[in-house]
Order: C-alpha cells, then sequence, then structure tokens
C-alpha cells in the first residue's frame, strides 16, 4: 500500500520552476531516501506534501486520500522536520513537546512527552531553554516533535544537518527503528547520499525540481553495475545507437551527456555498438558508484 | 497762591469726607434700616438648598447645596460631596452682607413696578473704600421690607443682579429662592489641549451665541437661625 | 480551537516582550500622576483660566474621575502602538521565527490558528486595557479620591455627578476596547503580509500615526475623508462623558448626549475588526508558507 503518492507535481515562483512534473510513490514501512542538492526542490516537495505550499499542478495523495481535501485527517497521522530546527527560544524543550501535544486531536500522556524525549537523546535537558541549545540539539527537539504524537509516517527534512558524527548515526539509529520496529513509513530528505543509502530502502534523486533516479537502494548501489559516461561528438548519433542496441533501459535521465547504469559485462558490448556505428566518440568513463553519479549531476548542472 | 490752593483743595476733600461719614450714621433711608433692623435678628444660618447652574456653556445637573452665614458678612455655598459653580465674588453680595456692614449711603431712586409689586428703589454706595462693591440697587417693597431685587456692581467682578422671593423665613428676610444673574465671557480651550478634534456640540455652540447671561439659582428647603456657626466652614 | 488559543496565549505570555507594553503603561500613568499629584493645581488652573473669569468653581478638582480621563486622552493615542508590538508580531514574527511553518502542518486549518491567533491577540490587548483601566481608574481613585466630574471641552463644560461617572468609565473601557482591537486587527493584517516582524509592527504604528494627523487635521479636505477612517472613530469613547441637557439647561443625570454617534462608531470600528481579520485569513490561506 503506497502511504505517498505524488502525481505530476510542479510548482512555479514566478519564472522559476522549483518542482517540475515530479511523481513518485512511498510504500508503507519504507524509509524513503529523498537526495539532492540544495536548491533542487526537496523542501517544496515537502512542504507540499505537508500543505504549506500550494501546487501549481499535479495531485498529492497521503494515505489514499488527497492532501488539499482532507488535509487535517492526513496530517493528525504525520510529523514532520521542514528545513532548520526553527523552535521558540523563549520555551524549553519540554515545554514544546507540550505545546505541540496540545494541538494534537488525541491525548497525549506526560509519559509519552518524557518518552520522546529520551528517544532523542533530550532528556538531560529538557528542562533548558532552546535558546541555550546547539543546533544539533534543536534537530534533536525538532525531531521529538514530530515524533511526539506518534505518527504513522514520518517526514524528515535534511535530519542530520549540524549534527556531530554521533548525532548522525543516532538519528540513523533511530529512523531504522522507527520503521524496522515500529513500522512507521520514513521519509527522509538529504543533501548526501552518504547519509541515506545506509538507511533507504528506496532512493529517488532530485535536481532542479526534476526526477533523475528512482529506484530500490540496494539494486542502485549494486556493485555489479556501472555507471558510464559516453562522451561523444555527436550525441544524437549515439543515443540511437543506443536504443537500437536495448541499452535504453540503462539510460540514466541527463539534460547535458549521456549517463548509463549498465551491467559491467555489457560495457564492452555498448562500446562496439558505438564505434561499429561509427559515432565519433571522445570517451567513455566509468564511474563507481551511484555517488559518483549523484556527485557528478549535482556539481556541475 | 498756590498754598492757597491746596489749603483750599484739602479743605473740600476734608468736608466731603466728613459729610459723607455723617451720612452713613445719620442719614440712611428708613426703609433700609428697616431692612437692616430685620436682618439684625439673624446672627447665623445654615440653609439646605438645591442649586441650579445655567450658563451657557456648562452642563450641570441640580445639586444639593448647604448656604452657611455668619454676620457680619461671611457666606459660604458649599455643594453636598461635589463640586459646585458658582458667580466669581457674586454670591458673598447678598443683602445680608451688604447691609450688615453699614458702611453705606443711601440714595432714594423712586419707585418700580417689578412682578406687580410697587417697590422702592434704593441706591447704595459704599463709604469704606475696602469693600468690593462699587454701588448696589436695592428693590424694596415698603410694606414687608422686603428686598425682592438687587443690582451690584463690583470693582473686579462685574455686575450682578440678585432675584429674591420669600416664604416661611420672611419674617427674618430671608428668600426662599435666589437668582443670581451675571454676565458670562466667552469660553473656549483650544483643541489642542483638550485633545477633542471630533466635531463639537452643535446646539452648545447656538446657545453660546444667544445667550451670554448665566443664572444660579438656590432653592431654599429650610433654614436653622441662629443655632451657632463656626468660623472654620468660611 | 480552544487548545489552540491556549496554545497561543501561552506563547505570549511567555514572551518577555509582552510585559513591555504593561511595563509602560504603568511607567507612563505612574509619571503623569506623580506629575499632577505635585503640580496638578496650577494645571487644573491653566485649563480653568477662562472658567475663572466668570465663576468661582469649589471642590476637588483634580479627583480621580477627572485624572483617568486626563490619561485616557493621553494613553488611548499611545496605546495602539504598543498593541501594535504584539499584534503585528503575531504571524509575521513566526514566520521570521520559522515555526509557523511548524504551527501550519498541525492537524488544524490555517482559518483555526488564524483566529486563535487573533483571539489571543485580542485578549491581550483586553488584558492591557484592563490593567490601564485598574491604574488611570482605581489607582487615581485612591490617589487622588472621588468628587464630581468637572470635564473642560472645547466649547463648554460639562458637570457630572459622582454617582454618575462610574458607569461612564465602563462605557468609555469598552468602547476602547473595540477601539484597540481595531489597532490588533489591523497589525493582525499587516503580520499576515510580511515575513519579518519589523515592517508590520512600523507600518501598524505609522497608519495610526498617518490617520489620527488626517484625523485631527481641520483642513476641508481631510473633512471629506474624516468620517471613513477608523481612528476618527477611535477616540468617540469620549461620547459617554458628555451630557444632555433639558429645556431648562439642566443636565439629565445617566444620559448621555450623542448615542448614535457611539452607535456609529462601533459599527464603523466593528466592520473594520471583521474586514481586516477576514482579509488577513484571506492572505494567509492563500499564501505558500516557505519561511
Amino acid at each position: 500500500m503506497s502511504v505517498i503518492k505524488v502525481e505530476h507535481i510542479s510548482k512555479h515562483f514566478g519564472n522559476l520552476k522549483a518542482v517540475d512534473d515530479l511523481s513518485f510513490e512511498v510504500q508503507a514501512g519504507q524509509v524513503f531516501g529523498f537526495l539532492g542538492q540544495n536548491g533542487s526542490g526537496k523542501s517544496t516537495t515537502i512542504r507540499m506534501l505537508l500543505s504549506l505550499i500550494h501546487p501549481s499542478s499535479g495531485r498529492i495523495e497521503i494515505f489514499g486520500q488527497s492532501i488539499e481535501k482532507n488535509r487535517e485527517a492526513i496530517l493528525e497521522q504525520v510529523g514532520a522536520i521542514i528545513e532548520r530546527p526553527d523552535l521558540y527560544p523563549y520555551l524549553s524543550a519540554k515545554e514544546h513537546l507540550q505545546l505541540f501535544a496540545k494541538v494534537r486531536k488525541q491525548q497525549i500522556s506526560t509519559n509519552a512527552i518524557d518518552e520522546t524525549l529520551v528517544k532523542v537523546g533530550l532528556a538531560h535537558r529538557s528542562k533548558d531553554k532552546v535558546q541555550t541549545f546547539s543546533l544539533g540539539m534543536k534537530q534533536r527537539l525538532g525531531i521529538a516533535i514530530a515524533l511526539v504524537h506518534n505518527p504513522s509516517l514520518i517526514i524528515l527534512d535534511e535530519p542530520t544537518n549540524g549534527l556531530d558524527p554521533q548525532g548522525i548515526a543516532d538519528i540513523r539509529q533511530l529512523i531504522k527503528q522507527l520503521a524496522q520496529e515500529e513500522g512507521k513509513t520514513v521519509f527522509v530528505s538529504s543533501h548526501l547520499l552518504s547519509e541515506i543509502e545506509q538507511v533507504a530502502h528506496q532512493i529517488l534523486i532530485i535536481h532542479q525540481g526534476k526526477k533523475m533516479v528512482e529506484g530500490v537502494t540496494r539494486e542502485l548501489l549494486d556493485p555489479e553495475k556501472r555507471i558510464v559516461q559516453i562522451k561523444t561528438m555527436d550525441d544524437a548519433g549515439a543515443l540511437q545507437v543506443i536504443v537500437a542496441g536495448s541499452f535504453s533501459n540503462y539510460l540514466l535521465p541527463r539534460k547535458e551527456g549521456i549517463f548509463l547504469k549498465i551491467p559491467t559485462y555489457e560495457i564492452p558490448l555498448l562500446t562496439e555498438s558505438l564505434i561499429k556505428a561509427e559515432v565519433s566518440l571522445l570517451g567513455i568513463e566509468t564511474k563507481n558508484s551511484l555517488e559518483d553519479y549523484f556527485l557528478q549531476i549535482t556539481s556541475n548542472a | 497762591m498756590k498754598n492757597y490752593k491746596i489749603i483750599l483743595l484739602v479743605g473740600i476733600l476734608f468736608c466731603t469726607s466728613f459729610f459723607m461719614s455723617s451720612n452713613a450714621f445719620s442719614q440712611n433711608d428708613p426703609l433700609i434700616e428697616k431692612v437692616a433692623q430685620k436682618l439684625a435678628l439673624v446672627n447665623d444660618y445654615v440653609a439646605e438648598g438645591v442649586m441650579k447652574t445655567d450658563v451657557s456653556f456648562i452642563k450641570a445637573s441640580l445639586g444639593k447645596v448647604k448656604v452657611y452665614f455668619k454676620k457680619p458678612n461671611l457666606l459660604k455655598v458649599k455643594k453636598e460631596g461635589g463640586i459646585s459653580l458658582l458667580p466669581r465674588g457674586g454670591v458673598s453680595l447678598t443683602i445680608n452682607t451688604l447691609l450688615n456692614t453699614k458702611q453705606y449711603t443711601t440714595i432714594a431712586a423712586g419707585t418700580q413696578l417689578l412682578n406687580g409689586k410697587n417697590l422702592n428703589v434704593i441706591k447704595l454706595i459704599p463709604t469704606d473704600d475696602n469693600l468690593d462693591w462699587v454701588i448696589s440697587t436695592l428693590w424694596i417693597d415698603p410694606i414687608d421690607a422686603l428686598v425682592y431685587k438687587t443690582a451690584t456692581t463690583t470693582k473686579e467682578n462685574g455686575s450682578y443682579e440678585i432675584t429674591m422671593q420669600y416664604g416661611d423665613y420672611a419674617k427674618y428676610g430671608l428668600a426662599s429662592k435666589i437668582i443670581f444673574s451675571f454676565n458670562t465671557k466667552d469660553y473656549k480651550l483650544p483643541n489642542g489641549i483638550t485633545l477633542e478634534f471630533g466635531d463639537d456640540d452643535p446646539t452648545a455652540k447656538q446657545k453660546a451665541l444667544k445667550n451670554k447671561k448665566g443664572t444660579i439659582e438656590i432653592t431654599y428647603k429650610n433654614y436653622t437661625i441662629n443655632k451657632g456657626v463656626p468660623n472654620s466652614i468660611f | 480551537m480552544w487548545s489552540l488559543i491556549n496554545v497561543e496565549l501561552y506563547k505570549i505570555f511567555r514572551r518577555p516582550r509582552t510585559y513591555i507594553a504593561f511595563g509602560a503603561v504603568a511607567a507612563l500613568i505612574v509619571v503623569i500622576q506623580l506629575g499632577l499629584k505635585i503640580d496638578g493645581n496650577s494645571y487644573a488652573a491653566f485649563l480653568m483660566k477662562d472658567i475663572n473669569d466668570t465663576l468661582t468653581v469649589d471642590g476637588k478638582v483634580l479627583n480621580g474621575y477627572l485624572i483617568c480621563y486626563i490619561l485616557l486622552q493621553l494613553l488611548l493615542v499611545h496605546v495602539p502602538l504598543l498593541v501594535a508590538l504584539i499584534a503585528a508580531d503575531m504571524i509575521s514574527g513566526e514566520a521570521n521565527l520559522g515555526t509557523l511553518r511548524l504551527l501550519f502542518s498541525t492537524p488544524y486549518s490555517r482559518t483555526s490558528w488564524m483566529m486563535a491567533k487573533f483571539i489571543a491577540a485580542s485578549v491581550y490587548t483586553i488584558l492591557l486595557l484592563i490593567w490601564l483601566a485598574f491604574l488611570a481608574l482605581f489607582v487615581s481613585m485612591w490617589v487622588f479620591g472621588t468628587d464630581d466630574l468637572f470635564l473642560m471641552k472645547s466649547n463648554y463644560v460639562v458637570l457630572i455627578q459622582q454617582q454618575d461617572v462610574l458607569w461612564r468609565y465602563v462605557g468609555a473601557f469598552v468602547f476602547a476596547s473595540f477601539s484597540l482591537l481595531t489597532v490588533t486587527s489591523l497589525g493582525f493584517l499587516m503580520s499576515s503580509m510580511a515575513g519579518n516582524s519589523i515592517g508590520p509592527i512600523v507600518g501598524t504604528m505609522s497608519a495610526i500615526v498617518f490617520f489620527t494627523i488626517l484625523s485631527t487635521l481641520n483642513i476641508p479636505l481631510f473633512t471629506i475623508i474624516k468620517p471613513y477612517l477608523f481612528t476618527t472613530h477611535m477616540n468617540n469613547w469620549k461620547e459617554f462623558f458628555d451630557i444632555q441637557v433639558n429645556a431648562n439647561n439642566e443636565a439629565i443625570k445617566g444620559s448621555i448626549l450623542n448615542i448614535p454617534k457611539i452607535k456609529t462608531s462601533l459599527s464603523v470600528l466593528t466592520l473594520h475588526i471583521v474586514l481586516f481579520v477576514s482579509a488577513s485569513i484571506m492572505i494567509i490561506k492563500k499564501k505558500d508558507i516557505l519561511s
């Protein structure tokens, strides 16, 4: 069952296309990694999921219901942190949780609040005002706010921002625990593949508002498959060869240049076909992992 | 020659003052003396009354007052627990205070019909320069020796008219109702001080234009006469 | 809804800024009271210069009731600025802080949040007014005592009997609450349009100052627009202190000179409140929360 179903959503801010015809689905109990560099449209997408931003077009369903029509029923079951952990500096950690517990329609016990603070590792600072908190501690409190009402869908936007390595590991552990032990669906965004690849079942890479890659993490990171960039003087000709030689399944979407994710054994075959077709090749570069590909598309786009 | 003139002038002044002072003691109008005798019965009084202020630029409701008097010329109007507006210097110039000083000379000025009564008109001119009134005209009924109206010009506080009506205390020469009439000056405070920027009350403006005379009316309910009034009240 | 109002009130009264206004009102009132206690009689004498030409005013003119009136005259121009400090921060402040997105991703509609925020800001406004009433009226009554209220208006003087005063203050404070709520709603509207609090606060204050000046200038051009300015109506609490007179020019106890004027002003102010709040809700409903 898909918990989130996004169909062809776009969002324009004036001339800027922040999100461009994006579609994806997130299955129940999954950890879904939403990857993209800063400004790629991740936060805009997340804000649309939470109905903070109205999509210019397209449709979003959460728990099988339209977010526009059943916003309140949906959000009762959603916990989220969005971008920076912005909080009230004059309130303590516990007061934050008490405050956000009040705006849930269900009753949330003091126990639940204390347990959540323990879960995110803030129990010892629960009475301190947030203005004394480090960025990492605010991030933990932000996560606590997202979890305090025990939601079934958790949306975490860059949850490891500002955390030290131990903190990052803790959050990773927490995400795994939420999905595996508590059966929750976690939608987690990041600009670092390394953070997500260890926890996410599914990964979607977004760039300039468009979906670049989507797939099961295990498959995307499959060592048997390589990412290959074909550099030619004649991209159109090369693409014809790729399509004709049934390599089109391996093509990765890219505005410039040709990228394929292709089993290692098929690379010689592809090279041969291109040479035969007399495509003027400049070179074929082999990338080692998804990380390289991700860096490639995000560094010189 | 010069010395002669000075002597003559001093002589005239001396004669005049002698004539005037002797006049005060010997040649007063008998009707005034009659009135004064009646008033002399009252050493002091406390009267309760209702005061009504009718001045174009004042909106005030009826208020209970207490009027205290003590010989020769102490008078105080006190509003019960409130603020009272009284004609400046005017209230102290009642008949009692005018006549009790005995420092005046009188001039008979004929008779006049007032409210159906044929009244003698007598003018009073003070002989003491320290008194704050310049001239006072009294309208007196020769039959009951009651003063029905006075018109007094003061040194500093303009002119006042006092009209009186009598009732139960007429034998003491005490009025049951006194109406002070006086001229009012313009009243205006700049908006900047009152911080009033809305529309002014148009009716008040019209009234201010047509009526430049103010009256204060005291209707007495009862007098307590000669029971003693401490000086501290005045 | 109640829990949202609760949350908003909790936030308002946990913020140090909230108490600035209460402190400022207290300081202003105490300073004026002290000044009038020390030098009030010369102030009263100055006001009564014209009256004293004709009449002697006997009694405690400078009593608690008059002090309260003077305080209200002075303060009801400034308190709106203090109200703006909180009202104009209600939404933009949270947008700036980044917490607005947290609120708007809870299972309550934006309309509910906006209503809760407006009600909370209104509670703050009313509490500030009650605080003002307590200090200006009751403390003045205690310090200066009570007597008839002798009011010197621009063209005439009103003498209201002591027993006839207190209910007028109740009326005036109720009226003033409408005036201040209009300011609250204006600040609220400005707040819904901005991403930081400085703009709306300064904007609201400027609008009040600007319209107040228009309302007070007696220039024919402005006279035409005056009836449509909320600032013109905000001052009409004073109408509670003008009294009717009968044919004998006796003031009628318990009467108000111009009740229709009060009713009109209340309607105009209420209309402004409704318009401002509705507009702010519309704006926020359509707005993409980017902060």
